[in-house]
């Protein structure tokens, strides 16, 4: 049987409709995004561990230049190593018909019978590689569906500057391309990223590797420690040209994917945060507009005997069923929201066994964080509700105490005609209240700014790399380093304006115990191609010795301009030296040092030397410039800036526009869910006021100024510490992000500002044309006649 | 002033206080609503509380109604003393043994008159239905409407009914008619009328109006927080036949 307490708590529900909608709405909002990630997360990540168990993704990676197999077995014997697979990885271009871009491939060999016994892959259509048949080999699935290749089709490579052709038997996946970032771009691109897997002794004399292997994986015995297995693996295998074996969290493709799992959870966290602390304030307004107005009520129902105890759950019951309401819708909405997530999130890794799966804890954290919310909004409220005396019910309550505002106590109250003092009266006589309007309506503008500022930053950061830093049209990589006159001779292919050569190669670094694995460059005397930029876009310029490392780096190694760091070169004779380090960069990506070539060829005791070159050309002879660049047998890469620019800008608007739509959403949430409920509180409570106001012969346009200019005031207020709350979260956000790899800077053009608060605006407006109705229904006679 | 000696025929006292003091602080003053006040209310009757405003009869009823505690003084109820009770005590005293009726009827708008009487049957040990109730104050047929669809007479008389549905030991009333026209208040005294006839609930009714004290058994007048004159009345008249 119902109760009438219960009876009361409902018909109270209905009657605040429109509040419990928004205030749901909003806490709906932020268990959304909790829901819609952190279920996404757990599914990713539970996804990934059975793909890595089942296709036995390494622990221990190493790259080399060549060792005889002879050393497989010295590396089995390591203490901690459980199993040892060795095997040949290499790059072999793809020269389309047509294409001036031909994609770099990552050559894999398989052992005879095609089964890896490490870093296995998973054959997703045709059959493996027979032993014996040369030239057959698998494809990358997403590379081949992209350029609607399957088996039985061929394939041209090159590898050490001859052509093949090959026959694709199979398209396979593996653990370790979850995330294929080709070597020289940004990011991954289906359409660029291919691998390619063949039988080892089908292809070993083309990779000039018979007998010898360059890639090493390991599994670690139980128990075993890493740092200790990498640090053996690197002595035995320094002889042949190692880079220095990683664990997973640097192996390239886990690195890229933990990366994003990691940013997801971070959102997932900080989000909802946002949202059911504007939820908690909304439930503290509404609960506490609701106590006030049923201040009578509640003494009755203390004098008759209710104890504060029944009284006092009553009204946390409101707000529970108001959470609870918006928690399910946000349940319902994260699910949808999460199985979209998960599925754009399986289109890009192509992880197989993915499937979504809403954790019953994640639902449980959610109903809970949310009634947490809800208890510190009521909290306050409640409070009064159980210290309110019964003797209560026998009067009615005390007029509202007004302060004369600021001005009028300077007499300057001449200056502000009567609506506008009654509006200022009112925002000074809550001072807490209209604080807490400001900041929660500030959130919303700020969640607008946080939302476009990715697409600000990426255009700041795409301009200065593009536009200043690299300002070449065309970036060649080579196979091998090459003396420098190579520079020269692409500087005679018609169409060529400039070329500069550069030179980078592999160092560890290291200042005492800390170290990093990080990139040299050489820039070459007089280099306007290719510059080193701080943050700013300002020139940096190079010492003749000594080397200038990314901020990020010096904080890492701890070391400052004057010191001087370990360099011990990753290729060749692996020498060791010292540098002098003569400056920093606050650079954008990634850790390297900086160097003139000159310097460089120095500390590698080379002649001078080049691995790569930058070319400006005539635009209108681009095509037959790659066409070219395609056919010399040392070329391994040819990157287009332009095309890279607009593959990243191509990428990001799509991921721009879902979380535009989303986010505008969340704000304009949050912004009806504050203004729509302070307005129907300012209406609810001040009915009486009002009404007398309409007696005395004000319009319904006077009457409105004094209510909806509050509300109008709380919002023009909260916009510029929206701008500020905006700026701040996104350095929040952007310092969430792996310091190692980006370093985005926080740019928010003046658009965005303008938006959020375009945006804003219009959600103001309509919760104010929405209240705007209930004032016109203003009951003048009968507003009068009631006892408030 | 002490009240008259118990006659042997007179019924046993229900509530009894003794020296009751009640101070308030309002910001830097003190102020005195009751100053040493002796009072009893005996079984079954009907007792009218005469005085001005400000002569401290709300405050009395609230300290004997156990919405207040005196600042000196005790007040029984049967074995409990209620000057020195905790909340917990006092919610149980309101709760199973006052029934309350407001100036103002305070009824929860959001429920109808038969809800309005189910809030207080739902908590207390047998209660009266509230059918019947409601039937006993002359609203039989108003059992679903909301207050909002009630006159203000019959707003008062579902506070009553919401009042008496527990069967309480005392009824007390803060001037029940005071927001009420002459014809609507006689209705609802003759409605208190009925319940201490039919029910012998000890009623207590608090008023400034005078005429209303005719109705009563005995009649107390307060003023400036003493009792200033207690008299019995001999033949209280009926509610039709008082005017004011």
């Amino acid at each position: 049987m119902v109760r009438a307490l219960e009876r009361k708590l409902l018909r109270d529900l209905w009657q605040m409709k429109g509040q419990v909608l928004t205030v749901a709405l909003v806490v709906a909002c932020g268990i959304t995004a909790f829901v819609g990630m952190r279920s996404t997360y757990a599914s990713l990540e539970r996804s990934r561990a059975t793909y890595y168990a089942h296709y036995r993704f390494g622990d221990v990676f190493a790259h080399l230049r060549r060792a005889p197999d002879a050393v497989a077995p010295r590396l089995e014997a390591l203490p901690g190593v459980a199993r040892v697979y060795t095997r040949v990885v290499d790059y072999v271009r793809i020269p389309f018909e047509g294409d001036p871009q031909p994609p770099v491939a990552t050559l894999v060999t398989l052992p005879p019978d095609g089964v890896a016994p490490l870093n296995d892959l998973r054959l997703e259509r045709g059959r493996l590689p027979e032993a014996g048949r040369p030239g057959e080999a698998l494809l990358l699935r997403s590379f081949a569906e992209r350029h609607g290749l399957g088996p039985g089709d061929t394939l041209p490579v090159v590898i050490k500057g001859v052509r093949h052709v090959l026959r694709i038997v199979g398209l396979a996946n593996a653990p370790e391309f979850i995330y294929p970032i080709q070597p020289g771009s940004l990011t991954f691109d289906e359409e660029r990223a291919a691998v390619l897997w063949m039988e080892r002794a089908a292809i070993a004399p083309a990779l000039d590797m018979e007998g010898a292997f360059n890639d090493v994986v390991v599994r670690l015995a139980p128990d075993a420690s890493g740092a200790a297995v990498i640090a053996a693996l690197d002595r035995v295998l320094e002889p042949y040209g190692s880079l220095g074996a990683v664990d997973r969290s640097r192996q390239l493709s886990d690195y890229a994917l933990s990366g994003e799992l990691e940013q997801l959870r971070s959102f997932a966290t900080s989000t909802p945060l946002i949202f059911l602390t504007v939820s908690a304030f909304l439930l503290n307004v509404v609960l506490g507009r609701l106590v006030q107005l049923q201040r009578g009520q509640i003494a009755t129902l203390k004098a008759v005997g209710y104890a504060d105890l029944e009284i006092g759950l009553h009204y946390l019951a409101f707000v529970s069923v108001v959470v609870l309401l918006g928690t399910a819708l946000g349940v319902a909405l994260g699910v949808w929201f999460g199985r979209a997530l998960t599925g754009l999130y399986g289109e890009i890794f192509h992880l197989p066994v993915l499937a979504y799966r809403l954790q019953p804890g994640i639902v449980a954290v959610s109903a809970l964080a949310s009634l947490a919310a809800a208890a510190v909004g009521a909290l306050a409220s409640a409070w009064r509700v159980v210290r309110l005396p019964p003797a209560e019910a026998m009067q009615p309550p005390a007029p509202a105490v007004y302060r004369p505002l600021l001005v009028e106590r300077l007499g300057l109250q001449r200056l502000v005609p009567q609506a506008w003092r009654m509006v200022i009266r009112e925002l000074e006589r809550r001072p807490l209240r209209t604080v807490l309007s400001i900041f929660a309506i500030a959130i919303a503008t700020g969640t607008v700014v946080l939302g476009r500022f990715a697409e600000d930053s990426v255009s700041y950061l795409l301009d200065l790399q593009f536009g200043v830093a690299a300002r070449e049209q065309l970036d060649v990589a080579f196979t091998d380093p090459l003396p420098e006159r190579a520079a020269r001779e692409l500087a005679h292919l018609p169409g060529v304006l400039r070329v500069e050569g550069m030179r980078s190669v592999p160092v560890r670094m290291a200042a005492d115990a800390r170290h990093r694995d990080v990139v040299l460059l050489g820039y070459a005397e007089g280099a306007e191609l290719r510059r080193v930029l701080d943050q700013r876009g300002r020139v940096v310029p190079l010492e003749t010795d000594g080397v200038v490392l990314t901020t990020k780096l010096a904080e890492i190694l701890r070391v400052a301009p004057g010191d001087s760091v370990a360099v011990r070169v990753l290729e060749g004779e692996r020498r060791q030296v010292r540098l002098p380090v003569t400056g920093l960069v606050d650079e954008m990506f990634g850790l390297q040092g900086h160097l003139r070539l000159a310097a460089l060829n120095r500390l590698l005791q080379e002649d001078p030397t080049i691995s790569g070159a930058q070319l400006r050309i005539e635009p209108a002879r681009e095509p037959d410039v790659r066409r070219r660049l395609g056919l010399l047998p040392r070329v391994a890469s040819v990157t287009s800036q332009a095309a890279e620019r607009r593959h990243i800008e191509r990428q990001m608007a799509e991921a721009q526009m879902v979380r535009m739509v989303v986010i505008t959403c969340f704000a304009a949430a949050i912004t009806v869910g504050v203004v729509y409920n302070n307005a129907r509180i300012a209406v609810s409570m001040r009915s009486r006021e009002l009404a007398t106001l309409r007696v005395l012969g004000f319009s319904r346009a006077e009457v409105s100024q004094i209510l909806l200019g509050e509300l109008g005031m709380q919002v023009l207020l909260a916009i510029l510490p929206g701008m500020v709350l905006g700026h701040w979260l996104t350095w929040l956000v952007t310092s969430s992000i792996d310091p190692e790899r980006y370093r985005w800077p926080v740019v928010i053009g003046p658009a965005s500002y303008a938006f959020a608060t375009i945006v804003v605006l219009v959600a103001g407006t309509l919760s104010a044309l929405l209240v705007r109705r209930h004032l016109d229904r203003l009951d003048l006679i009968g507003v009068l006649k009631t006892r408030e | 002033m002490s009240a008259a000696p118990a006659l042997a025929r007179d019924p046993p006292a229900v509530l009894s206080a003794r020296a009751l003091t009640k101070i308030y602080r309002m910001g830097e003053v003190d102020v005195h609503a009751l100053r040493g006040v002796d009072f009893e209310l005996r079984r079954g009757e009907l007792l009218v509380l005469l005085g001005p405003s400000g002569s401290g009869k709300s405050t009395l009823l609230n300290i004997l109604g156990g919405l207040d505690v005196p600042t000196a003084g005790t007040v029984r109820y049967g074995e409990v003393d209620l000057s020195g009770a905790d909340e917990r005590t006092l919610t149980q005293y309101r709760r199973e043994h006052v029934g309350f009726v407001f100036q103002f009827y305070n009824l929860i708008p959001s429920l109808t008159a038969r809800e309005n009487v189910a809030l207080v049957t739902d908590i207390v040990p047998r209660p009266f239905a509230a059918e019947d109730v409601l039937a006993l104050v002359g609203l039989g047929d108003r059992l679903d409407h909301f207050p909002a669809q009630l006159s203000g007479g019959e707003q008062q008389r579902v506070a009553i009914a919401r009042a008496v549905a527990k069967n309480p030991a005392l009824l007390l009333c803060d001037e029940p008619t005071g927001a009420l026209d002459f014809q609507t208040g006689r209705l609802v005294l003759a409605t208190l009328e009925r319940v201490n006839h039919e029910l012998g609930t000890t009623t207590a009714v608090i008023t400034h109006n005078a005429p209303i004290a005719r109705l009563a058994d005995r009649v107390v007048t307060l003023a400036d927080g003493r009792i200033a004159r207690e008299e019995r009345n001999a033949r209280p008249v009926r509610a039709e036949e008082i005017a004011w």
